[in-house]
């Protein structure tokens, strides 16, 4: 298929890796921020592939995983209201509040909708004038511009049925909070693609300058991934640090310049809690006074329900790069996608759930 | 109703009297047993199915059938219940032939039963039952006895379908997971996910430039041919529908015990098929057929089933995807596009579309 199998293509897949492998010379650690990204690496085997001297982790990059349980637990209380229309993205539904997740709450007689498009949702508040329409706006700045796009399509409409549940989080404040961390085993990232696609290359110039640490920005096909991992690769062995993109074929230096405008338009940036790893300052997006109206935590008085965390989970060391998934006792035992535990093992993009679903490795404890 | 020896090649006949059209909708009356009951079954499913063993109008069927007979059931629902390539009607006629002809059955009778919810539109119902008698006529059976039950409005989803189907087995088959060898060949008959992904293509608020169409068809007619000249050779058949390739791989090696090595290049699959699976973020091999079916045959003679499944309009895309093992017993193993190999497990769940 065309743009996707020159991606894929094993010749050059093995010439990568080759390059890699003369190249590499002692240990490096590399980190994947996007769940994407672990995805592909874990799909297509690549981690298998390369040589010992190299450690990926994997990053906090999966935004339904970093979707704080409150969230998860007010869209759940919205959503039971008979008045509602509860809207999301797919892999949102499973994931589980403290005590429901909305599969189950729809299971329970909760109207709630799998969306594509956050703009569907303004369609759905326009034909249901007589329903409150929410849509549970998670994800990075990627998804950001459309779901600005559907407050700026709703207030124009004066469809005041129509609001969000605004759940946005910054990469760039996320990877500062990773490597003012002392106890950081990070050296080097490949940066998320689509991010960039949106925001462009300049909020990472201060982080390689302040952390000294080389950054390439990667897109999420295996031939990206390994490149990717090549130019890391040889910063990291030469002893510089500098941004690079590896997604040139996507990403332009400044970015989605209209993308961006929606995003100041609607929202602003807040101090914000990640799942599993605490609450980093500037992290987040929120929805301005503005458009108060169409903010579902405003308008709707939902009181703030004491959501509970698993204690055993370590999802915030596994968030952080200190471990990995199968380093967890409850890894594949307790701990499973069916029955999750913590957020990494719910999201397909989550780093749980990839190594349950793909590693082959996990074949004992599969027989287990 | 007249079958044809030649159900590829059928014509099918489209005008016939519909039921009446009294009552545009059908209503709890319908499923009362009373007058207009007797209407829907009379002008509708008796007369457009009519056959001599329907024409008997008895609380069931006396069959002839001689020999082992294999058994099946299954009901259908689904959401649009019209989409493109085929509707409800054709998928029940379909999946339950097709259950049969995995048994290694020649599928002969089938039972047919509505739950139709209040309301539903008798022109709908018209053209569901049209499809049924064209889909029985192209995989040469007969239905021979039904039921039909109306339920209140909201207490039913449009229409639900059961059918059952009586088989006769052909006298060659020995379909079993207890049959595969190690070193045996994994062949599949045709392009992944395309049933899956029509009927993603017409829910609610998805829109894409071509129209993607479901595999529904009868499989009885290619595998009757495989067992007339391999027989015994093939040691197992299942189609993948629910769950897709992945989740009968993954049933399949722990039935038999052995592990399972795939080709991901080997998989074929339609180029628009694939575009939609990438943008939906869906995995092609966990998504549904209902025209795909994978056969297990002695290694030998893999490439000359191949290549006589190749001759059949249902096996023209045919490809050998992969092997059973004696190494990682119960597991199914995937080699990567670019070399690499993973675990192929489970779905947990159902496959929902990811966010980035």
């Amino acid at each position: 298929m065309k743009y996707l199998t020159e991606y894929r293509d094993p010749v050059l897949a093995a010439s990568y890796l080759e390059e890699i492998k003369k190249t590499v010379t002692r240990p490096w650690t590399i980190m994947e921020i996007c769940g994407g990204q672990t995805h592909s690496l874990v799909k297509y085997g690549i981690l298998q592939m390369l040589p010992k001297e190299i450690t990926m982790v994997h990053g906090p990059g999966c935004p339904v995983c970093v979707t704080p349980t409150h969230l998860i637990d007010r869209a759940v209380s919205l959503a039971n209201n008979p008045s509602v229309i509860m809207c999301s993205f797919g892999d949102m539904l499973r994931v589980p509040g403290s005590e429901k997740s909305l599969l189950q709450a729809k299971a329970a007689g909760a109207d709630v909708r799998i969306l594509y498009s956050p703009l569907e949702a303004v369609k759905l508040a326009a034909q249901n004038p007589d329903r409150e329409v929410i849509f549970f706006a998670v994800g990075f700045e990627t998804t950001a511009p459309a779901n600005a796009l559907s407050v700026i399509h709703a207030h124009q409409q004066q469809l005041k049925n129509y609001s969000i549940i605004a759940s946005h989080v910054l990469v760039p404040p996320a990877m500062e909070a990773l490597l003012s961390d002392p106890e950081t085993v990070v050296q080097a990232f490949l940066a998320a693609g689509h991010v960039c696609t949106i925001m462009g290359n300049s909020e990472y110039y201060p982080i390689v300058e302040k952390y000294k640490v080389p950054i390439v920005v990667t897109g999420f096909e295996p031939i990206d991934l390994l490149h990717g991992i090549l130019m890391a690769l040889r910063q990291l062995e030469k002893g510089v640090y500098k941004l690079e993109n590896q997604y040139a074929r996507v990403v332009r230096e400044h970015g989605n310049l209209s993308a961006q405008t929606a995003i100041t338009e609607v929202f602003e940036i807040s101090d914000r809690m990640w799942r599993g790893m605490d609450v980093i300052p500037r992290s987040g997006l929120e929805v301005k006074e503005k458009y108060a109206e169409h903010d579902a935590t405003r308008k709707f008085n939902v009181p703030v329900i004491d959501s509970k965390e698993n204690e055993t989970c370590i999802a915030g060391a596994i968030m952080k790069g200190f471990k990995k998934p199968v380093d967890c006792p409850n890894f594949g035992t307790l701990c499973k996608p069916a029955h999750p535990l913590g957020a990494p093992m719910v999201s397909s993009e989550g780093s749980c759930a990839t190594y349950y679903h793909f590693y082959s490795a996990l074949s004992e404890i599969e027989n287990a | 109703m007249e079958t044809s020896n030649n159900p590829g090649k059928v014509k099918v006949q489209l005008q016939c009297r519909v039921p009446n059209n009294d009552s545009e909708i059908i209503t709890m009356a319908h499923g009362s047993g009373g007058l207009l009951s007797h209407q829907l079954l009379g002008d509708g499913v008796f007369n457009i199915l009519k056959n001599e063993y329907l024409n008997e109008h008895h609380d069931g069927a006396f069959l002839k059938i001689t020999g082992p007979i294999a058994f099946t059931t299954d009901s259908y629902v689904i959401t649009p219940i019209f989409f493109p390539g085929g509707n409800i009607g054709h998928l029940a006629v379909n999946g339950t032939v097709n259950d049969l002809a995995m048994c290694g059955a020649l599928p002969r009778y089938l039972s047919l039963s509505f739950i139709i919810e209040e309301g539903f539109a008798m022109s709908e119902f018209s053209k569901i039952l049209i499809s049924i008698r064209e889909a029985c006529e192209r995989a040469n059976v007969l239905v021979v006895t039904g039921d039909t039950k109306v339920v209140e409005r909201g207490k039913g989803d449009k229409i639900f379908i059961n059918t059952s189907g009586i088989g006769q087995l052909h006298a060659q088959a020995k379909i079993a997971a207890g049959n595969v060898c190690v070193g045996d060949k994994i062949i599949i008959n045709g392009n992944v996910a395309s049933h899956g992904m029509a009927i993603m293509s017409v829910r609610e608020g998805l829109v894409f430039e071509t129209e993607l169409e479901s595999d529904t068809r009868s499989l009885a007619e290619t595998v009757m041919g495989l067992l007339d000249k391999f027989g015994q050779d093939i040691h197992f058949m299942r189609d993948a529908t629910r769950g897709g390739v992945a989740t009968v791989l993954n049933e399949l090696a722990k039935d038999c015990g052995l592990g399972i090595d795939l080709e991901q290049n080997a998989i074929p699959m339609n180029g628009q098929v694939e575009g939609a699976c990438e943008m939906l973020g869906l995995d092609p091999l966990y998504v549904a057929n209902e025209g795909i079916f994978l056969a297990v045959v002695k290694a030998e003679i893999a490439d000359e089933v191949l290549d006589f499944m190749k001759l059949s309009e249902n096996g023209k895309d045919a490809a050998i995807i992969g092997a059973a093992t004696a190494a990682h017993p119960k597991q199914v193993i995937i080699t990567r596009s670019i070399g690499g190999r993973r675990m192929l497990n489970m779905l947990t769940g159902e496959q929902l579309p990811r966010i980035c």
